[in-house]
């Protein structure tokens, strides 16, 4: 009976976003635009009823004392002979549950402050279909119950997130900000996949708890070796690193928020960046297999916490200044996993994003309200003097101060010495090629182009 | 050998040849292409047919009932199995999307005619497993290409020179195999197969070909892949392992290539046939890993970078038939303008890197599986060559659906025939990637059965080595 509970509630957690999704995505199919009214309802119907189901099952395990419930779909695809499937397994657990409710919440808060913020715009549609992928894809990469349910939700959220940024498609900047978000995407994806093979290959399967032991999450322990812990935990927080903004990515963040002020800033301040650190803490089992790992974790999560402080003090705008406090305390959070305090960094996601949810909802207005004292008593409001430290000199204060206000320069490293050589390489084989064959064609007016004839690609993106 | 109930093969190439024969007699353009439309969806339901009657045998091979060309020739020209049982559907379907999507603007360019001949070329090629058949339908193939560039005024030597190159190697290959010479004669088989893939550095022709060509042709050419239906019926069966697995890096590097070389173009149709080069490539990796993991992956990618790659050639051409050839060098801000074409173009993009829900997806995972399974390091430059490919595919969306909105002066959206073709490979697309065990099954089958042939022609004497899969009856 309790089972049957379990089964069809957790059904009705993972069909309620696909629901929306496939409500909106047939209607954009056959070209009958639905109207705000419509999409607004399906929008709530969808988060109250997913959240509704999410909140039973809490209730139901925290009655029953059941701390991991397997929902079993069954194998997508099968290959026995060849050790190969593809098990579509959903949990619930200490995890699962507390991050997909914060999903359903957020999602909702936002899809209800978007209802008004986009009243009448021409994107209304375009913005809802990107959302419903979005949730999605947050839906089922918190309930993964194997590795490659976890990697499909992933994929959504970032194809997602790029798209949204790119929101505003009549501005070039958003547009290439959605790229560079993408192109970073891309990298975290790869390194996840491969990860992904190497524990099949490892463990024979992709289910978390074949990888992490039978123990309910947070008590597996991994049972694999340390030296291919490393290896795929390597992997692992470079995905998540990517999908988190920790260094070296971190580029991406502030350029996310060109999306629609606020909501998809909220996803990228509150929501799709704890991705990242929450694949480290359903493979934390991982980390405490392998010394090294835990060590890279917390120096990565250290120095991006770091970072994301000093940068954010020197920003000028809300929206920037919020997301770099974002990535200090997503840093934080990476640092306390490492550390092995899995309870306090779940507790610290769940607390950090509504808190940065509530911040980005409010920035507009509180600038409004800010010019309106401003107005009101005729001046400037008073600003806290700059106070300089006496322990450091002058010179590495400004020091200091040029890493962050350049963002330690990191765009402009990966530009020079990762993206522009990349290209140039690529761009040369095209003008030797289209020598080649007007050289063949004995073409009079051959098409070669000395000069670099893509000014707007990947050079401006990375 | 078991027989179909009704002669599916041959109808569909004869359909298609009676089709062009009408079809070059009608002087309006309009009636020209209503015709075509109809003979290409009566050959794709031969193609259909055949397929469900081939469905229901529950046998590895069958050919026709009354079947017309064993009885004049001899031979069992026409056999299908579960290589190419999906593909000549999948091939006719290529080719009705084609006609259907050809704007009415743009009819009078598009020789009908010559198309329908190309499809009954490329349908017989796709039946056929006899070696020499397949040679000659390989190089009549090129001649209605030829005689297009040739038409339009534009130079043919790119064309020639390589295309000569594959010709001669091919019958070269093949009378040296049939000689006994083994070893040279599949040597030359599989760089003939690799030229007609497009592999790096030999491509050239291609990027050529979609210059010069009209798109729509140049795409039939290329989609449904006949350089790895060559290479799976006359190479695989006689190339050892060790050989195959060096086409297969050959063809890694390829897809890698051509993805680096998707990122940097500035013209659509280039950027279109780098990608299809890289996607053909990594096609061309899972059928030379001889696993059947890495075979599987393969052959459904082949149909899923098929499906996928065409609706997004097909989605490229239409938005060139609204605005000319797409420059990739500035943002067209086209979205408000083709929204329906502009979803399509980033599902069909997003199918053909194996994005999770579509049908590339488990294909994928599984060539990868299979890459990564032969070759640990190398075999995770499928990973690269997916993910270069990805932000190509993203890059071409932005420059041409975003930007400063495009004014037009008469309405750009999609018309009734294009909403058709993108419904169906829509519906085709999801619905493989939400419901992709029956498929890939399907396809894990062929793989084995194909493997199990291979071992049987490879242990056999050298002189059986030429007479599989060449000569049918020496099958099973």
């Amino acid at each position: 009976m309790l089972e049957t509970a379990f089964h069809w509630l957790g059904l009705a957690v993972v069909t309620s976003p696909l629901v929306l999704l496939v409500s909106l995505g047939l209607a954009s199919l056959f070209g009958c635009l639905l109207q705000e009214k419509t999409i607004a309802r399906l929008t709530q119907f969808s988060i109250v009823s997913g959240l509704a189901a999410s909140l039973a099952i809490l209730v139901l395990m925290l009655q029953s004392g059941v701390r991991n419930v397997p929902i079993e779909i069954g194998n997508w695809v099968s290959l026995p002979d060849e050790g190969f499937h593809f098990h579509l397994k959903f949990v619930f657990d200490r995890l699962s549950v507390p991050f997909t409710m914060l999903s359903f919440i957020l999602c909702g808060t936002v899809g209800a402050f978007t209802n008004n913020y986009l009243h009448r715009e021409r994107g209304y549609n375009r913005f809802f279909m990107l959302y419903a992928i979005f949730l999605v894809g947050m839906v089922v990469s918190s309930l993964a119950g194997t590795i490659e349910t976890l990697f499909f939700g992933w994929e959504l959220v970032g194809l997602s997130s790029a798209l949204l940024v790119a929101y505003f498609h009549d501005r070039r900047n958003p547009v290439q900000n959605g790229q560079h978000v993408w192109v970073v995407y891309r990298i975290a994806d790869a390194a996840f996949l491969i990860a992904a093979l190497a524990l099949h290959h490892l463990t024979g399967a992709g289910d978390f708890d074949k990888l992490v032991g039978t123990g309910a999450w947070p008590e597996g322990h991994a049972s694999i070796e340390a030296s291919h812990a490393l290896y795929v935990g390597l992997l692992l927080l470079i995905a998540a690193a990517g999908k988190s903004a920790l260094l070296p990515f971190s580029g991406w963040l502030p350029r996310a928020m060109e999306g629609p002020t606020p909501s998809s800033a909220i996803f990228y301040g509150a929501l799709s960046v704890h991705l990242g650190a929450y694949l480290l803490l359903r493979v934390s089992a991982l980390l405490e297999a392998s010394m090294v790992l835990s060590g890279l974790v917390i120096a990565v999560g250290l120095v991006s916490a770091i970072f994301g402080a000093l940068t954010a003090r020197v920003q000028t705008d809300i929206k920037s200044a919020l997301v770099f406090a974002s990535l200090t305390q997503v840093g934080i959070i990476v640092a306390e996993i490492g550390f092995g305090l899995r309870y306090i960094a779940l507790i610290h996601i769940i607390g950090h994003a509504c808190l940065r949810t509530l911040q980005l909802l409010r920035a507009p207005t509180l600038l409004h309200d800010y010019n309106g004292f401003e107005n009101a008593i005729g001046s400037h409001l008073s600003v806290s003097p700059i106070r300089r430290s006496r322990w450091t000199s002058p010179q590495f204060q400004n020091g200091v101060y040029a890493i962050a206000i350049y963002q330690a320069f990191l765009d402009e490293v990966l530009k020079t010495f990762v993206a522009r050589p990349f290209l140039r390489i690529f761009q040369w084989c095209d003008r030797a090629e289209r020598r080649w064959t007007s050289f063949l064609s004995r073409d009079e007016h051959p098409i070669v182009k000395d000069e670099p004839t893509h000014p707007g690609s990947l050079e401006e993106f990375v | 050998m078991n027989e179909l109930h009704l002669p599916w093969l041959e109808l569909s190439v004869l359909v298609p040849v009676v089709g062009a024969i009408i079809v070059g007699r009608v002087r309006q353009v309009n009636v020209a292409r209503l015709l075509t439309i109809a003979i290409c969806l009566i050959t794709l339901i031969s193609t259909i047919g055949e397929w469900i009657d081939f469905a229901n045998l529950n046998s590895f091979e069958a050919h026709d009932h009354w079947d017309l060309l064993e009885w004049l020739f001899d031979h069992e020209v026409f056999v299908i199995d579960e290589l190419n049982a999906p593909l000549l559907p999948l091939a006719a379907l290529l080719c009705l999307l084609t006609v259907l999507s050809t704007l009415r603007t743009k009819q009078t360019r598009f020789a009908f005619h010559w198309m329908l001949v190309s499809e009954a070329i490329l349908l017989s090629t796709l039946s056929c497993r006899f070696a020499w058949g397949i040679v000659l339908l390989s190089t009549a193939a090129i001649l209605p290409m030829w005689f297009e560039i040739h038409e339009r005024g534009r130079s043919t030597q790119v064309f020639s020179f390589h295309m000569g190159l594959f010709v001669a190697a091919l019958f070269v290959g093949q009378c040296l195999v049939d000689l006994g010479w083994v070893f040279f004669g599949g040597a030359l088989l599989t760089f003939a197969g690799l030229l007609r893939t497009g592999i790096v550095p030999l491509h050239c022709w291609m990027t050529d070909l979609f210059e010069k060509c009209s798109f729509g042709n140049a795409l039939l050419f290329v989609a449904p892949m006949p350089g790895a239906y060559l290479v799976m019926r006359l190479v695989l069966p006689i190339a050892p392992d060790w050989a195959l697995r060096s086409i297969a890096v050959i063809s890694l590097i390829t897809a890698v290539y051509a993805g680096g070389m998707a990122l940097v173009q500035t013209e659509g149709r280039r950027f279109f046939c780098y990608l299809f080069l890289s996607h053909s490539s990594l096609v061309l990796v899972g059928l030379e890993l001889a696993t059947p993991i890495g075979l599987t992956g393969g052959l459904c990618v082949w149909l899923s970078v098929g499906l996928a790659l065409s609706g997004f050639g097909i989605t490229l051409r239409c938005v060139e038939g609204r605005t000319g050839r797409v420059d990739l060098g500035k943002y067209h801000g086209l979205y408000d303008n083709m929204p329906t074409l502009a979803a399509f173009f980033l599902l069909t993009g997003l199918a053909s890197i194996g994005f999770p829900g579509t049908v590339g997806f488990i294909g994928t995972e599984l060539l990868i599986e299979g890459a990564v399974g032969v070759y640990p390091l190398v075999g995770m430059a499928v990973v690269v060559a997916a993910a270069l490919n990805g932000i190509a595919i993203l890059q071409a969306y932005f420059k041409i659906f975003t930007g400063v909105r495009h004014e037009a002066t008469f309405c750009l959206r999609s018309r009734l025939p294009e909403k058709i073709a993108v419904l169906l490979l829509t519906t085709l697309i999801i619905g493989g990637g939400l419901f992709p065990e029956w498929g890939i099954l399907s396809r894990y089958h062929a793989a084995n059965e194909l493997l199990r042939h291979r071992g049987s022609s490879l242990t056999a004497s050298p002189t059986h080595h030429t007479s599989f899969p060449n000569q049918p009856k020496h099958g099973n």
